[in-house]
């Protein structure tokens, strides 16, 4: 893209040519652009549909971590049990989000599967060979692909963000409560694919914000933004959690009024004279 | 010094010449104030008032409270081409594109909560010493309006920056405000120029944040601090103090010195948080819109309590005659607020009237020798605790795992239960200290010397405390009681007639009786006889 | 206790009997005698002059540290520009750290001064009783009453009265002054924006829904109608929550014909005092506001389970447009958010019409 900007300048620049050059060059790079993109992207949907059809023998691989490692709760054909959910239709994002952030398998039953270290098989290759299986099952959303997770414009990221996040999440993704011991996680571990799957699935409480309502643009702008405010500096020093007044609360007690009683009792103190009565 | 500088000789007369400061001087530049570190409290709250000043006014030269709405172009990236209030925008400003601004910004919130906390500080040290006792009760009313006032002004500078949380605690006050029977619509319709939010709100509340509330809290604080000045401040028991004098160091030079270096510890500690621990980050909060809220929405710290009440309410409501009276917001929104401010304005003639006590007292009592409002004290501060806890109940139910109901549901109890427990807990410990200090004014203290008597008991060697500290101890006073016994005729004393007076002698017996008495200089004539050989004609005397 | 050093005066120590720049007659206020500084006062105790020297050296080098952080302060300000999160990180940090070094050494400066250079004091100073003696108070008296009477105010009824007659209306007058404030509220609680026709928008892009779109169940949206995206106003009232479910989760307290495949709309502005009831879970199908955490079952017309809210977040009747777009039927039939003294049991009302209607 600046590329492209940069010889338009120094095309029109130094010949003067016909006014509507520059607009043919313009025109030029535009269709080359759009040419790039065309040719790029169907290849990026045949990589998807690698992995939504799966290969033959990564779907079969897939189906025997399903079987090792799922199906004790998610019933031997994903049909699902008293233990788990139907795997049927929640798609290979679904799979990816669960397994790559350590949530499943799940340790214990409990109101809600934290995020916690990958099990040792859980390797990208498994991950790959366990959502091509269960794409496999009923479809659903797929894994989003790099490009999909990048390139967002953070100030219209953070508009949506507002608008349909920061309810569970707070203001800055740290996260918040939910009723029975759910929550809502924070999201400063979340890699971008992640939060994307999470948006097309609705993990757990979360609803779902599918590809319509939430465009496929649109949920790059909030990773823009939420990638972009985690990683900036605090500027006014320590961020205290950036959870607001609660922390700010606790530091001018702990941390402010200490600090003036010991001032205060230096200033009075005095020297205690050495009686020997 | 041997000779005053002809500068300052000279403007020192010219000024006397004028103004006569001379006499006033010679009455107070050697002004006796007494030294303990607890008296120097109230200074956080009256420093911190100075900073707020200070920084206050470098924001407002930047500041535009207006709630017009424009497109940000300033230069954090994540807000660029957002529509945000004026408001907002120009606190983005400061923050990002003044020199300096950022950090006076902070030491301005910061100060903010210092002053609130110094004050609270401030008033429990004078409430625990039974400082507010004639003749400060006028003083101690002061303090109380300026507390409320602190409250309120906090309230209006948080809502400036109109940033998303921000605007949530407006949002909640709007609610508040309109819920209040009769009038409620009216007041909202008069605070916000019409519905919510409207344009009006923050520039009025800029005129209340800066000018109006402001300019009385100075005018207090001035009264407050000329009460103080003329009643002289209470000393603590100790030797040679008595209600008749004060004992310490001089205005001039010693106090003077003292006082400037706590305004420089108070600016100190202001601006080391402003450097150090971020408050306020709206940048991250962005701009205000009624739609949209975030998860852990909760106000400075001193509104907490008030989060927490209305947090703890069951859905109360009642509907009748074509009227409502939202109940769940009511109670919370002024039951607690009135319990501890109406409680705290009333408690000194409250007191005086249990106790029949119309004497001047400047001697501070040491809680422990009144031990029924010190518990009264632990009691308030542990229900303000527990509502300022909850307020902040969905944090402690993300960051400890606790069910976010059952806070709720737990606080509901301990809103209750806790004052009482408190209650009873002070009490016993306040009874324990009591007789620890008889203990030690009779026993004497140990002194780490072990002794093995002639038939081999070994024993360790108490020594009597050291003089200033029995003093300290010694200076407890009895608390007053009415006279509540009927007199020979069967008849009871004046004051104590008909169901209230009977009241009030129960009340006054259950507040003042004395249940540790200290017992005269504390020889146990037994205990002298039992070791008066070990260390005869020493002063150390052994005892058990 | 740490304040109790006291030397135990015996005889009461009391202020220096030598008055500290008491004049010679015709000098100045700060006189030019010498002051005899040596002389043993009682409650006075003067320092070791071995260590108040050392203590000089405390106070000199401190003092010094405050006034090389006070130049550095001035630098900072000089060198560090701000202009991004980046650049504003470290002018704070170098401003802040600057002057909090300064006044830190400034303040712990003069406290060594106090502690070591200057005297102990243990002045005693007396006290007196607040009140004044009787001969003041008696003076006091007779004069207020003798004015009181010069005045004439005791002796004029007809004065007095008017007087106090003309304080009142004046004293009304800036109450009066403060009606225009704002208008009187009237019916406008009552309403929203919403009306027949009026798209339902999504908050954030503005784009319009199409039912069709909106298909995944447990799928929740912010939603402000269309026209009204930037009006802060409107948006205070009217914004809605919209939840797709699966039909047959839907229980008797949501209004089905208001309803579409599905789709309802609540109102977004909690009944308790107004903060957006956004929190979704679709698992649970609770709504939750993050504020109170007042908790209303979606599924059942959002009434509540739990918290202090004590009415339902009232629901908008939609349907669709010709092209397949959600678009409001009507207003809300109730008032959206905080309860308020005028209001009533709208509810019961309104259920009464809708009785009427069908």
């Amino acid at each position: 893209m600046i590329g492209t900007g940069i010889s338009v300048n120094s095309i029109t620049a130094r010949r003067r040519r016909h006014p509507l050059a520059r607009l043919a060059v313009v025109a030029l790079a535009l269709g080359l652009l759009g040419g790039g993109y065309a040719a790029a992207a169907p290849s990026d949907s045949t990589a998807d549909a690698a992995v939504a059809s799966g290969k033959a023998d990564d779907v079969a691989e897939g189906r025997s971590l399903f079987v090792a490692h799922c199906a004790s709760c998610h019933g031997l054909s994903a049909e699902g049990t008293s233990m788990g959910p139907t795997l049927v239709g929640v798609g290979a994002a679904a799979v990816d989000f669960q397994v790559s952030s350590g949530r499943m398998p799940a340790a214990d039953p409990s109101a809600q599967a934290p995020r916690k270290p990958l099990g040792e098989w859980v390797t990208p290759e498994a991950v790959r060979q366990l959502a091509a299986y269960v794409q496999t099952l009923g479809g659903g959303p797929t894994i989003p692909t790099k490009e999909m997770v990048s390139g967002g414009d953070a100030a219209k990221g953070g508009e949506l963000f507002r608008a349909n996040c920061i309810q569970c999440h707070n203001f800055v993704g740290a996260g918040g409560a939910l009723t029975y011991g759910k929550y809502a996680p924070d999201l400063n571990e979340s890699t971008p694919e992640q939060i994307y799957e999470a948006m097309a699935t609705g993990p757990q409480a979360m609803p779902v914000f599918n590809d319509s309502v939430v465009k496929p643009e649109n949920k790059a702008d909030i990773i823009a933004y939420i990638t972009q405010v985690r990683g900036q500096v605090d500027p006014g020093g320590f961020g205290l959690g950036r959870i607001g007044p609660v922390t700010e609360g606790l530091v001018v007690w702990v941390a402010g009024i200490s600090f003036m009683s010991l001032a205060a009792i230096w200033i009075t103190a005095k020297k205690r004279k050495r009686t020997s009565k | 010094m041997n000779e005053t500088p002809k500068p300052i000789a000279g403007t020192a007369s010219y000024l006397d010449d004028r103004l006569g400061a001379g006499s006033f001087l010679k009455r107070n530049l050697r002004k006796v104030f007494p030294d303990h570190w607890s008296f120097l409290l109230g200074e956080i709250a009256l420093y911190s008032f100075i900073i707020l000043l200070l920084t206050g006014t470098f924001l407002t030269f930047w500041f535009k409270p207006s709630m017009g709405h424009v497109e940000y172009q300033g230069v954090y990236e994540p807000l660029k081409g957002v529509m945000m209030s004026e408001a907002y925008a120009s606190t983005l400003h400061i923050s990002f594109e003044v020199r300096g601004g950022l950090l006076i910004r902070q030491m301005h919130h910061w100060a903010a909560l210092l002053f609130v906390a110094g004050m609270m500080v401030h008033a429990l040290r004078v409430f625990f010493t039974g400082a507010y006792r004639k003749p400060r009760e006028l003083n101690w009313l002061i303090g109380v309006l300026l507390l409320t006032l602190a409250l309120a002004e906090g309230l209006t500078g948080y809502s400036l920056p109109d940033d998303l949380l921000s605007g949530a605690g407006l949002r909640i006050t709007e609610g508040v405000a309109i819920s209040l029977p009769i009038v409620g619509t009216y007041i909202t319709f008069f605070l916000f120029g019409g519905e919510y939010p409207g344009v009006d709100v923050i520039s009025r509340f800029y005129t209340l944040h800066i000018l109006l509330i402001p300019g009385i809290l100075l005018a207090l604080i001035s009264a407050h601090m000329v009460l103080m000045w003329v009643q002289k401040h209470t000393q603590m028991p100790g030797p040679g103090r008595t209600e008749h004098n004060v004992v310490g160091a001089p205005f001039y030079p010693a106090f003077m010195a003292k006082a400037g270096a706590y305004f420089l510890f108070t600016f100190a500690c202001i601006a080391g948080l402003g450097t150090f621990a971020q408050i306020n980050p709206i940048w991250l909060f962005g701009p205000y819109t009624p739609a949209d809220i975030s998860a852990g929405s909760q106000p400075d710290f001193y509104m907490g309590f008030l989060e927490g009440a209305l947090r703890l309410m069951p859905a109360w409501e009642i509907n009748f005659l074509g009227h409502t009276l939202p109940l769940s917001v009511l109670i919370p929104a002024l039951v607690p607020m009135g319990i501890i401010m109406t409680g705290l304005a009333l408690y000194p003639f409250a007191e005086q009237w249990i106790t029949g006590d119309r004497r001047e007292h400047h001697l501070a009592d040491r809680p422990r020798n009144a031990p029924v409002r010190t518990s009264i004290g632990m009691a308030a501060v542990t229900f303000y605790g527990i509502l300022w806890l909850l307020g902040a109940n969905d944090e402690i139910s993300t960051h400890f795992h606790i069910g976010l109901y059952e806070t709720t549901i737990i606080g509901r109890f301990a809103i209750f239960l806790g004052p009482a427990i408190a209650y009873w807990i002070t009490y016993r410990i306040c009874i324990g200290l009591q007789r620890r200090d008889q203990d030690i004014l009779s026993h004497g203290v140990e002194s780490g010397v072990i002794k093995r008597l002639p038939h081999g008991e070994y024993i360790e060697v108490h020594t009597p405390p050291a003089e200033d500290i029995a003093e300290h101890m010694r200076g407890k006073k009895q608390i007053q009681i009415v006279p509540g016994d009927d007199d020979k005729d069967g008849i009871p004393p004046k004051g104590v007639r008909g169901p209230i007076g009977k009241l009030r002698a129960k009340a006054s017996k259950f507040y003042g009786t004395d249940h540790v008495p200290l017992d005269g200089d504390g020889h146990h004539d037994g205990h002298a006889d039992e070791h008066a050989a070990v260390g005869a004609g020493d002063k150390p005397r052994e005892l058990h | 206790m740490t304040d109790n050093e006291l030397p135990g005066p015996d005889d009461e120590a009391r202020v220096p009997r030598r008055v500290i720049g008491t004049p010679a007659q015709g000098t100045a206020v700060l006189g030019t005698r010498p002051v005899e500084t040596e002389v043993e006062t009682p409650g006075v105790t003067l320092p070791d002059p071995a260590d108040a020297r050392k203590a000089e050296r405390t106070v000199t080098l401190l003092f010094f540290v405050a006034f090389l952080a006070g130049i550095a302060f001035i630098a900072s300000y000089v060198v560090f520009q701000v202009g991004s999160l980046d650049k504003t990180a470290v002018s704070n940090a170098a401003l802040g750290g600057t002057l909090t070094v300064a006044l830190l050494a400034l303040a712990a400066g003069v406290v060594v001064w106090v502690r070591r250079i200057m005297p102990k004091y243990n002045l005693v100073q007396e006290r007196h009783d607040m009140r004044s003696d009787d001969d003041t108070r008696g003076y006091v008296d007779e004069t207020f009453r003798a004015g009181a009477s010069e005045s004439g105010f005791v002796k004029h009824k007809m004065m007095r009265r008017t007087l106090l007659l003309a304080a009142a209306p004046l004293g009304l007058a800036p109450l009066v002054l403060l009606k225009d404030l704002g208008p009187l509220p009237g019916t406008s609680l009552r309403h929203t924006v919403w009306k027949k026709g009026m798209k339902l928008v999504v908050e954030g892009t503005g784009q319009p829904i199409l039912a069709a779109d909106f298909d995944s169940p447990g799928g929740i949206l912010s939603v402000v109608p269309e026209g009204y995206e930037h009006d802060l106003n409107a948006l205070a009232k009217a914004t809605l929550i919209l939840i797709k479910f699966r039909p047959e989760d839907l229980k008797s307290g949501t209004i089905k014909n208001w309803t579409y495949d599905g789709i309802v709309a609540y109102s977004k502005i909690c009944t308790h005092v107004g903060c957006p009831a956004a929190l979704y879970e679709q698992t649970t199908h609770h709504i939750l506001c993050p504020c109170h955490q007042s908790t209303f079952d979606a599924t059942d017309g959002a009434k509540v389970i739990f918290g202090p809210a004590a009415r339902p977040l009232p629901q908008l009747p939609i349907g669709v447009d010709g092209q397949g777009y959600l678009i409001a039927q009507a207003d809300f039939d109730v008032p959206v958010g905080p309860s308020f003294w005028e209001r009533g049991d709208a509810e019961a009302e309104a259920r009464e019409a809708r009785g009427n209607q069908s």
